[in-house]
C-alpha cells in the first residue's frame, strides 16, 4: 500500500537513531506517575478490556482453552459490571475450539502463526498456517518476523513476508484479519533496529506491532513499548494511518498496566486508550487486574483464592 | 579524639529483604528514660500488603520443608541469637529499662523459648495427629498441616521474650508470619530480623514490620489472602473486637488470649491454634 521497496529503504534510511539514555529516562519518568481512585478504577476496567488473554504453551488442550474462554467472556464471575477482556491468544490448531467456546461475544480470537515463536519456517508454510488459522475463525493473527533476516541486513525479505502474511489474512468474503506483526525486541538487540523494525512492519500494512512472543526474555519492556508508542504516532503523522500497539510477556501486575496505559495516553496520546488500538499480551495480568479491581470494590485486599487458577 | 553518633535508621524486613516503608515514613523510638534510641521505619498498609504476599510466596516452600528440616532450621535461629546475645541484651535493657544482668536472663529464656518450640518440629504430628480407630476396613489418620499465613501482633510490653513466645510457634508448624512489632519497642524485633535473614530462614517466612498496629491490624484482619490473626499485641479491647469481626471475613482463625505471663512454661496451645487438622481414609491392604 506505502509503496515499493525503493520508499521502504528511504523511509528507514531517514530515521534517526535512538537515544537510549533520554528513551529510559522518559520511561522511567513516566512510571512514575501516581494514579489513585476514580483514575485508577478507570485505568483497570479499561486494562482488563485491553488484555489478550493468553495460552500459548505445548501443553494447551481444549479443555484448557475452554475454561480461558469462559474466564475472557467473565472475568470476574461475582461482578457482572466487569467488561470482557479483548481476545484470546492461543495456537492456530486451538482456533476453532476457541471461537466455539466463546459463541457469539464480541470477544476476539488471535492466534499465532508464521511458525510462532522462532519463525523459522518457509514462507509458503508460514502463509499456509496463516491461512489455515484464518479459516478456523481467527479474527486477528500474531505473526513473528523472520529476525535472524532482519539482523543479517535482509530488510527486504521481512518486508515481503509481512506483505505476503498479510494477504493471507484476507478471507473468501474479502474482509481480513487484523494483522499483529511481532518484533521480538528482546532479539533485536539495539533500540534503533526497534525502531527501524516498526517502521518497517508498518510500511508493509501491519494493523498493530507488538513486541515480543513472550518466550524470550526480557519481553516487553516500557522502554521498548514507548519507543513504539512513538513510531505509530510518527507513522500516523507522516502517512495519515493509525497502526495499534501490544506489549507482551513479563506484564503481570495492575501497577505495571498502569504504567503502560501513563505511557501511551503521554506518547501516542488518547486515541490509542481503546482495545481497538492498544492491547495487552498476557495471561496472570488479568488475576491481578480482577484482584486490584475487588480491593476497590470491597475496602479489602483481595487474595488469589478469589480468582482463577489458570 | 570523640567519635560522631552513628545514627540509626532501620528498615523493615520483606520478603528477606529490608526495605523502607513504601511511604517513607520513619518515626523515633526512646529507652524508658525517654532518649533517643535509633529512628524505626512506619510501616504503612501498602507495606502490609506486600508483606502478605512475600509470606504467601514463601509458604509452599516452607510447608513443603520436612519437620525435621524446619526444626534444624529454627534450632540455627537459636544458635544465631546466642551469638548476638550482648546486642539482644542492650536491646532489652534500653526497651524495657532492666538492668543488664536482668536483661540477659530475659535473652537467655528467649533462646531457651525458641529452641524449646524449635524442638517440637517433628513432634507436633504425634501429639496433635492420631491413627483412629473407624468401623470398616480403613487406615483413617489424621494429621496437623499449617494453617498458612498467619497475622501476628506482637506483645506491645515484652519486646523480645514475648516476640519470641508469639513468632516461633506460628512458624514452627509451616506457617508463614507477618508480626507486627511493638510499636514503642520495636528494636528487638529489629534485630531478630537482621538474625533471621541471614540465618537459613528462607525469605518470606518471617515478616517483620514496625509500625502501629491500630493503623496496619484492619488492613491485615480485613486481607483475603491472610488466614489466621494472632491479636497477642492488641491491648485495646475495641480494637481487638473490630479486628476479631474483619477477620470473620473469610473465616480467619483468631487468637485472642488474655495478658500472658511469658516467664511461664509454655504448652503447645499457641501451636495448635495454627494448625489445620487432615483427615484421610485410605483401603486396609492396597
Amino acid at each position: 500500500m506505502l509503496g515499493s521497496a525503493a520508499d521502504v529503504r528511504t523511509v528507514l534510511g531517514d530515521l534517526s537513531g535512538v537515544d537510549q539514555v533520554g528513551l529510559e529516562a522518559r520511561a522511567a519518568a513516566l512510571a512514575t506517575r501516581s494514579i489513585k481512585k476514580d483514575a485508577k478504577r478507570t485505568a483497570i476496567d479499561l486494562a482488563i478490556s485491553m488484555v489478550d488473554l493468553t495460552t500459548l504453551e505445548g501443553a494447551d488442550t481444549p479443555g484448557k482453552v475452554r475454561s480461558l474462554a469462559a474466564k475472557a467472556l467473565r472475568p470476574d464471575p461475582s461482578d457482572a459490571t466487569c467488561p470482557q477482556v479483548a481476545a484470546v491468544c492461543v495456537y492456530p490448531d486451538l482456533v476453532a475450539t476457541a471461537r466455539e467456546a466463546l459463541g457469539d461475544a464480541p470477544v476476539g480470537v488471535a492466534s499465532v502463526a508464521t511458525a510462532f515463536p522462532s519463525g523459522r519456517a518457509a514462507l509458503p508454510i508460514k502463509i499456509a498456517d496463516t491461512e489455515n488459522a484464518v479459516a478456523a475463525g481467527a479474527s486477528e493473527i500474531d505473526m513473528v518476523i523472520d529476525r535472524g533476516a532482519f539482523l543479517a541486513g535482509d530488510l527486504l525479505k521481512v518486508y515481503e513476508e509481512i506483505v505476503a502474511v498479510r494477504a493471507a489474512c484476507e478471507r473468501r468474503d474479502g474482509t481480513r484479519a487484523h494483522l499483529k506483526v511481532i518484533l521480538e525486541t528482546g532479539e533485536l538487540a539495539t533500540y534503533d533496529n526497534v525502531r527501524r523494525a516498526s517502521w518497517l512492519a508498518m510500511l508493509a500494512g501491519a494493523d498493530f506491532i507488538k513486541t515480543s512472543t513472550g518466550k524470550v526474555a526480557p519481553a516487553a519492556t516500557l522502554p521498548v513499548t514507548l519507543l513504539m508508542l512513538e513510531a505509530v504516532r510518527d507513522f500516523r503523522d507522516t502517512f495519515g494511518v493509525q497502526v495499534g500497539v501490544k506489549p507482551a510477556g513479563g506484564i503481570r501486575t495492575t501497577k505495571d498496566a498502569i504504567k503502560y496505559l501513563v505511557t501511551v495516553n503521554e506518547t501516542a496520546g488518547v486515541d490509542w486508550m481503546t482495545p481497538t488500538w492498544f492491547r495487552f499480551g498476557a495471561s496472570s495480568l488479568l488475576n491481578d487486574l480482577l484482584m486490584q479491581r475487588q480491593k476497590l470494590e470491597t475496602g479489602r485486599y483481595a487474595g488469589p483464592d478469589y480468582v482463577t487458577i489458570d | 579524639m570523640s567519635r560522631l553518633d552513628v545514627r540509626k535508621t532501620y528498615k523493615l524486613y520483606i520478603g528477606g529483604a529490608f526495605p523502607r516503608s513504601e511511604s517513607g515514613h520513619t518515626y523515633e523510638v526512646s529507652d524508658t528514660k525517654g532518649r533517643f534510641l535509633a529512628n524505626a521505619a512506619k510501616a504503612s498498609r501498602k507495606d502490609a500488603r506486600d508483606a502478605v504476599v512475600a509470606a504467601r510466596k514463601a509458604f509452599g516452600g516452607w510447608a513443603g520443608r520436612t519437620p525435621y528440616n524446619r526444626g534444624q532450621i529454627l534450632y540455627r535461629v537459636a544458635e544465631m541469637i546466642e551469638g548476638r546475645h550482648e546486642q539482644f541484651t542492650a536491646d532489652v535493657v534500653a526497651a524495657e529499662g532492666l538492668t543488664k544482668a536482668q536483661a540477659a536472663k530475659v535473652v537467655d529464656a528467649a533462646i531457651d523459648r525458641w529452641v524449646w518450640y524449635a524442638g517440637w518440629a517433628d513432634k507436633l504430628a504425634q501429639v496433635t495427629g492420631n491413627a483412629n480407630q473407624v468401623a470398616g476396613p480403613f487406615f483413617n489418620l489424621s494429621s496437623p498441616e499449617p494453617t498458612g499465613v498467619v497475622a501476628v501482633a506482637a506483645p506491645a510490653d515484652d519486646s523480645l521474650l514475648g516476640l519470641v513466645s508469639v513468632l516461633a510457634p506460628v512458624i514452627v508448624s509451616g506457617n508463614t508470619a507477618v508480626v507486627v512489632t511493638s510499636y514503642e519497642r520495636p528494636l528487638a524485633a529489629v534485630t531478630l530480623s537482621e538474625v533471621l535473614a541471614t540465618s537459613d530462614v528462607p525469605g518470606g517466612v518471617v515478616n517483620v514490620l514496625t509500625g502501629d498496629v491500630a493503623e496496619l491490624g484492619p488492613w491485615l484482619a480485613a486481607h483475603l489472602d491472610v488466614n489466621a490473626l494472632d491479636l497477642t499485641g492488641v491491648t485495646d479491647a475495641d480494637l481487638a473486637t473490630t479486628l476479631e469481626a474483619e477477620a470473620a471475613v473469610n473465616l480467619k482463625r483468631v487468637l485472642r488470649p488474655s495478658a500472658p505471663d511469658w516467664t511461664a512454661e509454655p504448652s503447645i496451645a499457641r501451636m495448635t491454634a495454627f494448625l489445620e487438622t487432615k483427615t484421610v481414609w485410605h483401603p486396609v491392604g492396597v
